[in-house]
Parts: structure tokens; sequence; C-alpha cells
């Protein structure tokens, strides 16, 4: 039981790294303001951290993908 | 004691000596950050105000991971003694340098040279942890590597008690015109002193014997990237590194002592001598833990201690930093007495205005005391239109306050010692010794610069978001760190812990 959980937990990772790309968009879309005063209102915080951001994400995902495909499992 | 021993002693002290020195010398730029982006990064200009940008934001979240591939490779190619020794060489002139460059006002290219400065720091500091841990842990016998490793995990924190210590010292024994005149240099100067020391002893330093066995061998890697994370196997443990330890550690690390630092200083407005004081006496108080679960974890197990840690800090942050808000919040006491004072002057950058200052003094029952100061810009021609444009709120809690304070600090810190201690021993532990100094490497630094380093910018664009409150911006950290507790939980196993 628990380890068709951990398997199928992969799915669960490889979302989260979708939906925190997505959330990181939208939240420079939505934050970015020339005329802001803030970090979050200027686009270089936003470009570097979606950009150190893509790889790490993608390494969730392929992290989820060997979850999936039992990578993780005592014997290997 | 034996000459074995005397031997690791030595190991412990020259690593630790240079890896305190490189905290020290990343910290003060961040505890002089005021003063540096005064003298060199003036926000009025467009480029200099980008450049500051481009170095709070480059150096812990691309530099940090790059030098960590740089300095990895290196090491795990030439030996980790002539690449961490290389590290403290840069770190320690970049610093140095720092210091010594002329301000913005009479040195236009200032800003460029302490850009190209600080990310050399950041490239040095990526390269300088995994040496020092690999190097330490190949000296030390397979049970005792979490007891010696954590040696160098106590200096972090301690880099960063020195830095304040230093800034604390020259700010009392100067006024405050000569210090943010020139006496901001000094801390920078030093650190030259303390890298020549550091230099001196850690030449007199052998190889590690497992590298110069791997050497005389013939059986040093010639392409530890590609190994580290071309070949599957090692790649998953490299990812298993990162989500299931230290993308936990980095979040408990930095909330525990940097955005606890800020909440209280910004959010809860405790003037800023005593917070930093009492924060010091948690800092001191808890560091040894370092050292005692860095010693348990060669007992019971790594994975058990750093998730346990993360454990406890998911549960206690927002109570924690509740009861920070609750002692410092002026609704919750009574008070006995109050005066206001009104001033007037004219607005520098816009003349049209004038700035209408008011000063709230107020003193409580609990002997605490309140300034409160609000700035409001009020138009000449139209008088009636008052906008409050700023507050500023100070409150000097009564000494009553300092244990209870201490105390919080304290378990925010032991949640640190929990999740840092071992992670060190753990890391080594997980890598094969020839491509080792770049595997773990990596996942450190990804995991304390980048989920660690973005907690203040996540924690504010959440507390921005509607219905959000002053705790709110807990829930990136708690967030990545339930996340990580999850994954080392399941995927950690007994093979990968000690």
């Amino acid at each position: 039981m628990l380890k068709t959980i951990k398997k199928y937990l992969g799915v669960v990772w490889i979302l989260i790294s979708v939906v925190a790309i997505v959330a990181l968009i939208f939240g420079a879309i939505q934050n970015i303001n020339l005329q802001g005063k803030l970090d979050i209102n200027k686009p270089l915080p936003w470009i570097i951290i979606i950009v150190i951001f893509i790889p790490i994400a993608f390494g969730l995902s392929l992290f989820g993908w060997y979850v999936l495909h039992d990578e993780y499992s005592t014997k290997k | 004691m034996s000459t074995q021993t005397k031997g690791i002693w030595k190991v412990i002290s020259a690593s630790s000596l240079g890896t305190l020195i490189e905290w020290y010398d990343f910290y003060i730029f961040g505890s002089l950050a005021t003063i540096i982006s005064e003298k060199f990064f003036p926000s009025t200009n467009p480029t200099t105000a980008f450049l500051a940008t481009l170095a709070t934001f480059a150096a812990g979240f691309i530099v940090r991971p790059f030098g960590a591939l740089v300095f990895g490779r290196l090491g795990d190619i030439v030996g980790r003694k002539h690449t961490f020794l290389l590290t403290l060489v840069i770190m320690g002139l970049s610093t140095f340098l720092i210091g010594c460059i002329p301000t913005y006002e009479n040195f236009a290219f200032a800003p460029f040279l302490i850009l190209i400065l600080r990310l050399i720091q950041g490239l040095a500091l990526g390269g300088e942890y995994g040496g020092a841990a690999t190097y330490v842990a190949e000296h030390a016998p397979a049970n005792k590597k979490g007891f010696y490793t954590s040696w160098i995990q106590t200096t972090a924190t301690l880099g960063l008690l020195l830095s304040l210590i230093v800034i604390i010292t020259l700010q009392k024994l100067m006024s405050k015109e000569d210090f943010n005149s020139w006496g901001w240099r000094l801390p920078f100067l030093f650190s030259f002193i303390l890298v020549i020391v550091s230099i001196i002893i850690r030449m007199k330093m052998q190889e590690s014997p497992l590298f110069t066995e791997l050497k005389e061998k013939g059986t040093t890697s010639t392409n530890p990237i590609k190994e580290s994370f071309g070949k599957k196997q090692n790649l998953k443990l490299v990812l298993l590194a990162l989500f299931g330890a230290t993308m936990g550690q980095g979040v408990v690390w930095y909330t525990s002592q940097f955005y606890a630092q800020t909440f209280l200083l910004k959010t809860c407005g405790i003037e800023s001598t005593q917070a930093n004081t009492w924060l010091g006496i948690a800092l001191i108080i808890a560091t040894p833990f370092f050292i005692f679960f860095g010693w348990l974890s060669d007992k019971i197990g790594r994975k058990s201690i750093m998730l346990t840690g993360m454990l406890l800090a998911i549960i206690c942050y927002r109570p924690i930093f509740k009861t920070f808000y609750s002692y410092a919040d002026v609704r919750n006491k009574t008070e006995v007495s109050s005066n206001i004072t009104i001033e007037k002057i004219i607005n520098e950058h816009h003349t049209t205005d004038s700035l209408i200052i008011k000063t709230t003094r107020a003193v409580y029952a609990d002997s605490s005391t309140l300034l409160l100061k609000e700035t409001f810009s009020q138009e000449t021609k139209k008088l009636d239109n008052i906008k409050l444009i700023e507050t500023k709120k100070t409150i000097t809690l009564s000494s009553s306050y300092q244990w209870k304070f201490i105390v919080l600090m304290f378990f925010l810190v032991l949640f640190v010692t929990m999740v840092y201690g071992p992670i060190a021993a753990f890391l080594v532990e997980l890598f094969p010794t020839k491509i080792r100094y770049t595997s773990m490497s990596l996942p450190y630094h990804i995991g304390n610069g980048v989920f660690g380093g973005l907690v203040p910018f996540i924690a504010t664009l959440i507390t921005l978001s509607p219905s959000s409150n002053y705790l709110s911006g807990l829930w990136y950290p708690i967030g990545v760190a339930t996340v990580c507790f999850i994954i080392g939980l399941l995927y950690l196993n007994k093979k990968q812990d000690a």
C-alpha cells in the first residue's frame, strides 16, 4: 500500500513543479510595475528567479518521473 | 591525545576557520547593505539601482550554484586542498578590494566594480563549503563523520555573529559620522588579516587521504559534472538530496536566522539594538547544538534528526512568530503616559509641499516605550490635502521580555541546528569520493542560496495578496519544508542514511 502511494505521489511532484513555474510567471505579470519601489515590482529579480527556477522545476519533474518509475525503491 | 586525534582537530580547525571567514566576508556585505547602497548605488540613478538589484539577486541565486559547479569540478579533478585554498584567496581578495574602492561620487565606475566583486564573492562561497565538508569528512572515521563535520556547520552562524560583533564594536568605537564616512571600510579590510592567517594554516595541511588514494590509483574523475548529472544513478541521488533534504534545510535556516530578524525589526518594530542583542544571545546559546546533533546523527542516523527539525519548524513557526508579534503589539499594553510633538518642514524633493512629522512617545505599564513617527505631506496651496506617506514604529520592550524572546529565538535556531548540523555528513556519504565535491555542492547551494534566499522575496509577495496578514509570509518556508519533509520521509532510505 505505502509502496503504491509512494510511487503515485510522483504525479504530485510533477504537478507541483508545473504549478510553481506557472505561479512564478503569473506573479511576475501581476507584480511588475516600473513605478513600484519594492523588489517584487522590478523586472530583473523576476527574470533571474524564473531563469534559475526553470531547471529546478525540471529537476522536480524528473524526480517525480523517477518516482513514478519506481527508481527510488530500496531494491534499486 | 593521540597523533591521529591531534591530526583530525588540525584538519577541523583549519577547515572551519577558513569557512567561517568566507561566511564573515559574505555577511558583512549584507549587514552593511544600507551604507553600501548610499556609497555605490544611489537609488536616484536608474543604472546604479539596477546594478544594486543585480548584486542582491544574482550573487545568491545564480553565482553560488555556478561556483558550486566550477569549484566542485576543480576539487574532484585537482584535489580538495588546493581548491578550497583557492576559494579562500578569491573571497579574501574580493572582500578586501570592496573596502578599497572609492565611492560613486569620486569614481563613476565604482558600482560596476562592486557588482563584479560581489559576484566573485558568491562564486567563491559556492566552492568553499563543499570542499571544507568533503575534506573534513574524508579525514574522519566512518562512525564520527557527523560529529567532525558538524564543526563546519557552526561556521555559517559564527560568521554571522563575527560580522555583527565587528560592525557593532566599530560603531561603538567611533562616531556615527566617521563610521558612515570611512569606518564601514574597516570590516572589509579586516578580512585581509583573517584570510592571510587562514591561508597560512591551510597551506600546511595535507590533501585528503581518500582523494590521494584515488589520485595514486589514477581513478579520479576526468569529467565530474558529466558523471554527477549525466549518469542516472547519481543524478537520482542529487535530486533526492535537493528535494528531500537541502531544500527544506535552506528555508528553515533562512527563516529562523534572517527572516526572524527582519520580522522583529520591520513587522514588530522592535528597536534594532535590542532585537539584535537578543538574537545574538540566542545564536550563542544554540550554536553548540550543531555539534550535538552532528554527534547524535552518528548514533541514531541523520534522517530522523533532520526531518524532526523540519517538522518542528513546520508546526512551530506560526505560533512562535505570532507570540513575537503579540509581545510587541501595543494594543495589548496599558498606556500610562504619552506626548505628541508636531513639526512642519519643507519637502526637499517637492518644494510645493510641506512635510508634517507627528512624533508620539508613549510609556506603557510594563515599562515598554513606543516611538511612533508619522510623516504626512501637505500641499502648500491646498492646506486640507494631507496624505500619510510614512509610518515608522520603534518599540523598546521592557527587560521582562528579554528571556521570553531569547527562549523563542533559541527554539528557532535549534530547528536550524537539527536540520543543518548533520547535513554535511549526510551529503558526503550520499556520493562516491570521485565526484563528491561536485555532487554535494550543487544541491547544497540550490537549497540554501535559491530556496533559502527566496524567503524574503516570496514572503513579501504573499503578504501583498488580499486577505493576507503579518504571518502569511511564513507559508512559503512552511510549504517548502512540508514538501521536503514528505519527500525525505518517503524516499530517503536507511542505506542513504548513515
